[in-house]
């Protein structure tokens, strides 16, 4: 037994529950006999809903297929070998439930050598080595196919990435040394770190055959035909693989030096894996591999046993597989067919409702209003949105003629709603007039209808208390922008029944939003969260700390944007209102910043300034400075983020304590769907953990060891 | 509107491997749509000079239009192809005689004006659609004597041909089946079927517990099929003699001296003449006439006796005027009927050249181009032959026969 094997062994030890790939080897005559050809086909046994990757089992299974192909290379026996997957799929990399379980430095180690050693192996043939990518390839399915020396793609090849840097690795299998020789490190740097940090984007085989990374493209239909047909003529010598020269002078450098700049812009420095990607790239610019896979080694595992990575695999969970199960929702089945809605308002908000709502749905949508001229602005800007999208060939002439005969406008709600199965209201926040328009709606909507609320700090149930049928109103917060942010809170009021909930539930998943179920509690989640957060800056700033020092302390936790940047986002006045709403319910919490109603009351829309003289960087605004009464308690960065870190550990605690949620998770989840907290963070919790402040503030953690972080 | 009758050609045809049906055979994970969208890609690979757009219908014929055969495969093979979706496509069914009748029937359409241009071609997956599959006869059939029983059954309609030719003994026969094989395997030697095979590529995932030492059989995994799995050179007289007659006690007709259970698909283009020539489109044979005759259908087998007599009489021609023959072989005993008919030797060298079915497989209604894609091969080889034809026997009762003519023929001078 090899020590590769060894090596697997003990892994595969630790993780007794891998779903294992096998590595079929099977034999065939190439076309044109150019001579008997060995395929090894990756394959989990499942079908293309279960993608095929590797844990330790599986890659001591290719490695035992390499063994029968080294021997037949050796004895002559074959002419070359090819890697493929089952179909859809060629293989989406490492098995990230063997990599949570990791505990030892040294184990993780193993993993990143033991994936090391036996792709090196296909390079190390005494043929040359064909990898197909068929189908979705990502990670360490990528990297197999560096290590083999040509490749071919399929034209039907949906996503192709390395998204190791997006959950806090680095491509350590080769990629991060492989793939800078291979296409440069310009276009290695686009591929690693900024679709990986761009949402995690994904590659079609077009775009990997123009990158370089694939020699030769082929449809889908028959692929695997094509790829052996192009095999026979690379080995019979008829058709020749041409490359760019790699420049490996000042243009290295300089793609290096914008990786870090794309880095710097998304996570702020604030998580490792980017950066220790790019060292690696940076290092590969001398052509040695080996050196590269070492380092490869290292940065693995000293990423999988930190915080970080623990909290992006944490993170991916919960957008893939609790955003789409939500906790606490009831039987599906209860749910009533929603086959009209109506939106009460045509305001902006309502007119992105109604826009969603159709492009989702497909039912008739009608918007109402208090007169015809808001009526008519709220059907002409979805109108002319669904021209947006035609022109931009999202949809068809016949799909926008479709929509836009279902959107329609009225005066009369009785008209309107009259068979209208889910009604939604997006008018003034002040619960008398939510209230009134309820009382309106009820009387003429049938009695099956859902009332539906997109308050953000309104009581949901004081909204349906003078209803008839109470039972049937749901708050439905959705998320600025709302065609962009996936959190949709689903808020269960007092009085509201299953079936009304599932509906809200089933509608939810229609809209393609990540539903969250919360209790009615002031400002829901993300919104008492964020006003807690930006409270505390606030707070700091009214007793004295400037203004730079305050934005500056949260900086290290890689947040999208700085505080006051998000409250202009956000806009000031809701801000304020959202902070006085949570004040009258928490006053020793909640404050109302007399700065913040200052800068409202002058009409301003932020704290900043921008010019093109300074780059449109954020300058504070003199008109701004001039109206802030400040304190003289000047804080230092540490200080205000501790201050700002304590307060968000202390509320989520409150809220998980208030029951607004079922777990910790689902306020990560919120977070990071709803305000794009990153995945470093975890959401929150994870980091709060990691970094002390759940135990300094609540004397316990939010999360179980093992959870967000590296076991016990 | 004035007409004139046009000119139709065969342009070229091209067909998958045939495999054998069942579990071990090589396309038991294959389903029978990707094997003809593979045939038409190839098919529109080797020929450039036809624009996509410019095809004016796809028919692929196949018996048991159900399931992956079904939903009017001539139009979904076309979209799965990837042809535009301008480009129209029906389904046929005349059982074995499917391919054949898919050509004729868009011959006769392009020489009315109707197409420039057209796909014909057919699949048979008789793995996943056993013969019979999903049938209901009509009662009637028995309880008015409509049919003789044995009718619905091939291997019992074959052994009645033998009785209707009680020359035609099981040794002809068997010695017809080796020939067969012979045959084949020199066709193979000499390069002369693999140049309008396509590769195919196969997926086992499960090994196959098989006594046999079918070789690569049992690897699991992708593969690449570039070869007939039916074959089985080396066949002898002895090999052949011990066979089980599974259709009657003391039978004649075995699995060694007729075609198997098969798996396959085949496509062809067929345009007119002119058009051909315009787009610089190879012009491999030219259609004379053709014609389809029924008979009892308990000896099916007859019937491409009759489809012959009428289509050399709307040709004018008589069977010595034909120096080249591809005739389906169903069975050995529909062959040597069809030769004793016509008064030619059981091992005449103008009767399918590169073997037949026996050896090759015939997975029912894709046959009939494969049968016109190697006449096309002999035409092109044997420029001193003006007439050949391509004829087989169909199920309940029929025959079918299409009688073609040499581009290339020099005006008999060798």
């Amino acid at each position: 037994m090899s020590t590769t094997a060894e090596l697997l062994k003990g892994a595969a030890e630790l993780f007794p529950d891998e779903v294992v790939t096998s590595a079929h080897v099977r034999h065939l005559d190439l076309p044109y006999g150019a001579g008997r050809f060995a395929l090894i086909t990756l394959d989990n046994g499942f079908d293309h809903t279960k993608p095929t990757t590797f844990g330790p089992a599986s890659l001591a299974n290719l490695n035992t297929a390499i063994d029968q192909v080294e021997q037949e290379a050796a004895a002559g026996e074959i002419v070359g070998v090819g890697v493929t997957g089952k179909p859809f799929i060629f293989a989406v990399g490492a098995d990230l439930k063997g990599v949570e379980l990791l505990k030892e430095h040294e184990h993780a180690l193993a993993i990143g050598k033991g994936g090391h050693e036996v792709f090196k192996r296909l390079a190390a043939l005494a043929v040359p080595t064909f990898a197909y990518y068929n189908g979705a390839a990502m990670g360490g399915g990528v990297e197999v196919g560096l290590h083999c020396s040509y490749r071919t793609v399929s034209k039907a090849l949906p996503a192709f990435s390395l998204p190791e840097v997006f959950l806090g690795l680095v491509p350590g299998w080769g990629g991060c040394t492989l793939l800078p020789n291979l296409i440069g490190a310009d276009k290695a740097v686009t591929v690693i770190v900024e679709n990986s940090l761009n949402q995690n984007k994904q590659l079609g085989g077009q775009q990997v055959f123009e990158l370089g990374i694939a020699d030769a493209i082929f449809e889908g239909a028959d692929f695997l035909e094509q790829s052996l047909i192009w095999t026979a003529n690379v080995l019979k010598g008829d058709v020749e693989v041409e490359r760019p020269v790699i420049d490996r002078g000042e243009a290295w450098d300089q793609a290096v030096a914008r990786g870090r700049f794309i880095a710097d812009g998304k996570v702020h420095g604030a998580a490792p894996a980017a950066y220790r990607a790019l060292d690696i790239i940076a290092a590969a610019k001398n052509g040695d591999l080996q050196q590269g896979y070492d380092a490869e080694d290292v940065a693995l595992a000293d990423l999988i046993m930190g915080g970080e990575l623990r909290a992006g695999i944490y993170a991916f969970n919960l957008v893939q597989k609790r955003g789409k199960r939500p906790a606490g929702a009831p039987d599906k089945n209860l749910a009533r067919p929603v086959t009209k809605v109506g939106v009460v308002g045509a305001g902006l908000m309502a007119s992105q409702l109604a826009l969603l709502f159709l492009r989702r749905l497909e039912v008739p949508v009608v918007l109402t209003d208090i007169d015809q001229e808001r009526v008519d602005k709220g059907v002409g800007y979805v109108h002319a949105e669904i021209d947006k999208l035609l022109g931009k060939g999202r949809i068809n002439q016949d799909k926008a003629n479709r929509l836009k005969a279902l959107v329609t406008g009225v005066l009369d709600k009785a008209e309107g709603f009259a068979d209208a199965d889910f009604v939604i209201e997006a008018v003034f926040e002040e619960i008398g007039v939510k209230q009134q328009v309820f009382a309106e709606v009820e009387a003429v909507a049938p009695a099956h209808a859902i009332l539906a609320t997109n308050t953000s700090s309104l009581s949901v149930t004081e909204m349906a208390s003078k209803l008839k049928n109470p039972e049937r109103v749901v708050g439905f917060h959705f998320f600025n922008p709302v065609a962009i942010l996936p959190l949709l809170e689903i808020v269960r009021g007092e009085a509201t029944d299953d079936a009304s909930l599932a509906t809200a539930f089933a509608v939810a998943k229609k809209l393609k939003k990540t539903a969250v179920l919360v209790k009615d509690a002031p400002a829901f989640v993300v919104n008492r969260i964020l006003t807690r957060f930006m409270g505390e800056i606030q707070n700091v700033i009214d007793e004295g700390t400037p203004v730079d020092v305050a934005e500056k302390a949260v900086e290290p936790l890689g947040l999208p944007m700085s505080p006051l940047v998000l409250l202009e986002l956000v806009g000031p006045a809701i801000g304020l209102h959202v902070s006085e709403t949570l004040n009258g319910a928490f006053p020793d919490r909640f404050k109302v910043s007399p700065n913040l109603k200052a800068v409202v009351e002058a009409g301003k829309r932020g704290f900043y300034v921008y010019s093109a003289e300074n780059g449109f960087k954020p300058e504070l605004d003199p008109e701004v400075a001039a109206l802030l009464k400040q304190g003289d308690v000047v804080l230092t960065e540490e200080q205000v983020r501790a201050r700002v870190l304590d307060a968000v550990a202390q509320e989520i605690r409150l809220m998980l304590d208030e029951g607004v949620v079922a777990e910790a998770q689902d306020i990560d989840l919120c977070l990071i769907t709803g305000a794009g907290w990153p995945f470093h963070l975890g959401g929150i919790t994870p980091y709060l953990d990691r970094e002390g402040v759940s135990e300094r503030v609540n004397g316990k953690k939010f999360l179980e060891p093992g959870v967000a972080s590296v076991p016990a | 509107m004035p007409r004139t009758v046009r000119d139709v050609v065969f342009v070229d045809g091209v067909r998958t491997p045939f495999g054998k049906a069942g579990p071990k055979g090589i396309y038991h994970e294959t389903r029978a749509d990707d094997l003809v969208v593979k045939a038409i890609r190839e098919l529109l690979r080797r020929n450039p000079g036809l624009d996509p757009k410019k095809v004016d219908e796809v028919a692929i014929a196949a018996t048991t239009q159900i399931g992956d055969q079904g939903l009017t495969l001539g139009r979904t093979a076309g979209i799965l192809a990837g042809l535009p979706q301008s480009v129209p496509g029906y389904s046929i069914d005349r059982m074995c005689a499917g391919a054949l009748t898919a050509v004729t029937t868009t011959a006769g359409s392009i020489a009315f004006g109707a197409y420039d241009a057209v796909i014909a071609g057919g699949v048979e997956h008789m793995g996943r659609h056993p013969m019979g599959e999903g049938v209901d006869p009509n009662p009637r059939f028995v309880s008015e004597k409509l049919v003789d029983e044995s009718a619905l059954f091939m291997g019992m309609t074959a052994e009645n041909l033998h009785d209707r030719y009680p020359t035609i003994t099981k040794r002809r026969a068997d010695e017809y089946a080796v020939r067969s094989q012979e045959k084949a395997a020199k066709a193979y030697a000499n390069g002369k079927i693999q140049q309008d095979l396509v590769p195919i590529s196969v997926r086992r995932t499960a090994a196959v517990d098989s006594g046999s030492a079918a070789g690569s059989a049992g690897e699991t995994g992708w593969g690449l099929v570039t070869a007939d799995e039916p074959m089985r050179p080396g066949t002898t007289l002895e090999n052949l003699s011990g066979l089980k007659t599974p259709f009657r006690v003391h039978g004649r007709v075995t699995a060694g001296n007729a075609a198997g259970l098969n798996d396959g698909a085949t496509a062809s283009i067929i345009a007119s003449e002119d058009f051909a020539r315009e787009n610089d489109l190879p012009v491999k044979m030219r259609l004379v006439s053709y014609a389809f005759a029924g008979v009892e259908p308990e000896v099916m087998g007859y019937g491409p006796i009759p489809a012959t007599e009428k289509a050399l009489a709307k040709a004018g021609l008589s069977i010595e005027d034909i120096n080249l023959f591809e005739i389906n072989e169903a069975f050995a005993v529909q062959v040597l009927a069809f030769l004793e008919h016509y008064g030619i030797a059981d091992d005449d060298a103008r009767v399918n050249q590169y073997g037949g079915a026996i050896a090759f497989g015939h997975p029912l209604a894709s046959s009939g181009v494969r049968l016109m894609t190697q006449l096309a091969r002999q035409f092109e080889e044997q420029p001193h032959v003006r007439y050949g034809l391509t004829t087989m026997c169909v199920g309940f009762g029929m025959g079918a026969t299409v009688i073609w003519e040499n581009p290339h023929f020099d005006g008999g001078n060798k």
